[in-house]
């Protein structure tokens, strides 16, 4: 079984253009989601709150350091992501009425990761 | 003895002033978290384990902390129940940049950008489908 290892180095060929793009993208797309729940409803603002805004930034960004094949591993692996994404949501849909906020976004937080982990494992992993 | 009176002007300046700053504030935030978790993302190899940082709860995050302090929990677990339906459409988003990604002749940049449809057709095809019967 494969595991993910640690590689520090790699945050020394990002450059600070490339968080600041990330940064752009990021403020932006939780800006667009206020603003739509604001004119249509908390329901259309919370389908945003799962749109892939920094998605094309960082595989574009992945290919020019990597190479094509490692920008397609990325976008395998938002695929688990979208799934542990769902779990992270239910926590908060199941839990935001019931106890305090901070402990909802750490209970969900907790669900992403052990399910992201595990799909990883599961999928990729086992690739060896 | 009666309060004085604020000029319709003055209280209207405040709350545009109230609300920009909200709107800095959010973005700001969503702007940090993305990042952050991106940077996290970049310590990883290999990329596929990376990649799960790209679809990390980064926005929600930053949102949902904050609509809970102005909208309330109600509003939140509102919120939260529609973004468990639009994973969805990051699913199939994602599978699409696979996809295209796997055509040579497309750029990257190109095949991720154009996957956004793909997103917007199964969250509208979502919208379409359960906001009848989802409060929203």
């Amino acid at each position: 079984m494969k595991l993910p290892t640690l590689a520090p180095h790699q945050l020394g060929r990002v450059k600070w253009w490339e968080y600041a793009l990330r940064f752009a993208f990021g403020g932006a797309i939780t800006l667009v989601a206020s603003l739509v729940a604001k004119h249509w409803g908390s329901g259309a603002g919370g389908m945003f709150l799962a749109f892939p805004a920094i998605m094309p930034a960082s595989l574009t960004l992945v290919k020019q350091h990597d190479g094509r094949s490692s920008a397609i591993e990325d976008a395998r692996g938002g695929r688990i992501g979208a799934v542990a994404l769902a779990c992270f949501a239910l926590v908060v849909a199941a839990t935001a009425t019931r106890i305090a906020p901070i402990s909802v976004l750490v209970l969900a937080a907790i669900a992403w990761l052990v399910v992201a982990v595990a799909g990883w494992l599961v999928v990729d992993g086992r690739r060896g | 003895m009666t309060a004085p009176r604020v000029p319709r002007v003055v209280r209207a300046l405040h709350e545009a002033r109230f609300v920009l700053g909200e709107y800095v504030l959010r973005f700001a935030l969503g702007g940090v978290v993305v990042a952050g978790f991106s940077a996290i993302g970049e310590l990883f190899s290999p990329k596929s384990f990376s990649g799960l940082f790209g679809a990390a709860p980064s926005v929600a995050i930053a949102s949902i902390g904050l609509s809970f302090v102005t909208d309330g929990a109600g509003s939140v677990a509102i919120a939260a129940r529609w973004m468990a339906v639009a994973t969805v459409a990051m699913f199939a988003y994602a599978s699409a940049c696979v996809v295209l990604g796997g055509r040579a002749r497309i750029p990257i940049w190109l095949a991720a950008v154009s996957s956004w449809l793909v997103w917007f057709a199964a969250a509208g095809g979502a919208w379409l489908l359960l906001h009848g019967s989802l409060a929203s």
